[in-house]
């Protein structure tokens, strides 16, 4: 039962889900409807377990000391002090628990939750997702190697695609008169997305949407177990 | 001279730090052609009638903001500029704050427009598609309140807007999932509500395909030039401008390394060639 009670549940809510499609009316969407409440409700607890999962998984490394456990123990100060902060004097308009922290305001120009957002959070998470310009230019520098045919047309593709992303394209080939138009860099650069990478990339959205669909019917039917946890 | 992998490296970090940081001290101001992918959302916001309730949500992150804040405020600033209503939702959690800092940004220069009558940041709901797809049944279910905890009926510009099909049209700045597809397979799809979006430049490619004859998405900005674009069409000399002065050189210098990589490589594999011809040179004689 324990195992059956899931299986039965997705089956019927699939084949619900997937009839209302096809027959918009009642009572299917009256049905869906709430499913898609119920699937809310879920989704918000769902949060609350990530972060009790985050405090156990982090506190496990901290007290057994594992590799690297100070920088678990800096994401879990970080993750306490945010939940305090915005707990006890809410954020931008919304008050907190201790009300509006007025005195603290006055003293840093905003709530403490939103300046550690906007002078901590904000700064070096845009930091680290700016650190992958260093990483590509050094491997272009070192993977970007012409060994054949197809290494050379990718590199033909991306010297335009590149050159054509930039207002270095403009500049470059801005000059030509208009019934060469095509030949501007980002003209180019618009074509190669607009028709070979278009082709490509519908290919494999058809692909995974057959994919989809094929494990959508799996977990419906029942032969796909795995959500269930365990080996099946 | 031999140069060790891990000097080479610190070399690139270096002279890119230096070829991104000089043009944002000093800009160059290089133009940009204008693709027909921003043209086609700029028309659709341009075209849409005075007063028309109108989405952008604010699907990502500040590790995105660089590219994304850009559009997001630029199109603020088309709307008002347009008269039109905006309703800022989000589905991922920062996108609260962001469209905070974007609409506080564009309303420097928009004195006059009003929370509540001109704009209402609706917030963060989970769920991602399902929370849209309820959107589309009703809207007040979803977001009873405001983020300044204001109920729904009490928001003038909510007073007609009920559900997705009230509104004029949908603009998704993305980073992921949950974001632009989903606003497109739900409120274009199943409610033929105009969608058009941003998204950063490396997830472009994946979104070109719906830019098509059944107008899945009307157009699409993908990165910082496209922010650039728009920001030249409407006018506002803004941070995507001065910032692709910036991504312009370090593109062009990402040229240069590729060209000093494959040098590097010719050059070794010449030399390689030459001491191995000369080896069997040497072999045959000693043979002789």
């Amino acid at each position: 039962m324990k195992s059956s009670a899931p299986l039965i549940f997705a089956f019927i809510v699939g084949i619900i889900v997937l009839l209302s499609e096809f027959i918009p009316h009642s009572p299917f969407n009256e049905i869906v409807s709430t499913l898609e409440g119920w699937f809310m409700i879920i989704s918000g607890f769902a949060i609350l377990l990530g972060q009790i999962s985050l405090i156990r998984m982090n506190t496990h490394k901290i007290v057994h000391k594992l590799d690297n456990w100070q920088y678990h123990l800096a994401g879990l100060i970080s993750f306490g002090l945010m939940l305090a902060l915005g707990l006890l004097w809410g954020m931008q308009e919304t008050p907190g628990i201790l009300g509006d922290a007025t005195g603290i305001q006055a003293w840093l120009g905003q709530k403490p939750f939103d300046y550690l957002f906007e002078n901590a959070y904000l700064p070096l998470s845009a930091t680290l997702f700016s650190l992958l310009a260093f990483f590509i230019a050094s491997a272009a520098y070192r993977a970007f190697i012409i060994r054949g045919l197809e290494s050379n047309l990718l590199m033909i593709t991306a010297i335009i695609v590149i050159i054509g992303r930039t207002s270095i394209g403009t500049m470059l080939t801005g000059w030509l008169p208009e019934s060469l138009h095509f030949w501007h860099f980002p003209n180019l650069a618009d074509f190669i997305m607009e028709f070979p990478n278009t082709a490509a990339q519908r290919a494999i959205l058809i692909s995974a949407g057959l994919g989809i669909v094929g494990s959508s019917l799996r977990i419906i039917l029942g032969i796909e177990r795995s959500y269930l946890g365990g080996d099946k | 001279m031999k140069i060790s992998v891990l000097a080479e490296r610190r070399i690139i970090y270096l002279v890119l730090l230096i070829a991104v940081a000089l043009p944002l001290l000093f800009p160059i101001g290089w133009k940009t052609e204008v693709s027909g992918y921003t043209q086609m959302a700029y028309d659709l916001i341009e075209n849409t009638p005075e007063n028309k309730v109108v989405i952008i949500s604010f699907d990502y992150d500040p590790s995105t903001m660089t590219e994304l804040q850009p559009m997001g405020e630029a199109m603020i600033e088309h709307a008002f500029k347009r008269d039109q209503k905006i309703i800022a939702t989000a589905l991922w959690p920062m996108g609260v704050q962001m469209a905070e800092q974007a609409f506080e940004k564009v309303l420097r220069d928009y004195p006059d427009k009003k929370r509540g009558l001109d704009y209402v940041n609706l917030g963060y709901k989970v769920g991602g598609m399902v929370t849209i797809q309820a959107m589309g049944r009703d809207l007040k279910e979803v977001y009873p309140n405001d983020t300044r905890n204001t109920p729904y009926d009490q928001i003038p510009l909510l007073a007609n807007t009920r559900r997705l099909k009230d509104v004029a049209w949908v603009s998704s700045l993305s980073s992921g999932v949950p974001g632009l597809k989903e606003w497109m397979m739900v409120a274009r799809d199943s409610y033929n509500v105009p969608v058009t979006g941003g998204c950063t430049a490396v997830s472009a490619p994946g979104f070109f395909p719906y830019v098509n004859e059944q107008r899945q998405l009307t157009g699409l900005l993908g990165g910082l030039k496209a922010a650039s674009e728009y920001e030249s069409l409407i006018g506002r000399l803004g941070s995507a401008t001065t910032k692709m002065d910036a991504q312009s050189v370090a593109h062009l210098l990402i040229l240069v390394f590729i060209a000093l990589g494959n040098i590097k490589v010719f050059v070794a594999k010449k030399k390689k060639t030459t001491k191995t011809k000369a080896f069997i040179i040497k072999r045959r004689k000693s043979n002789d």
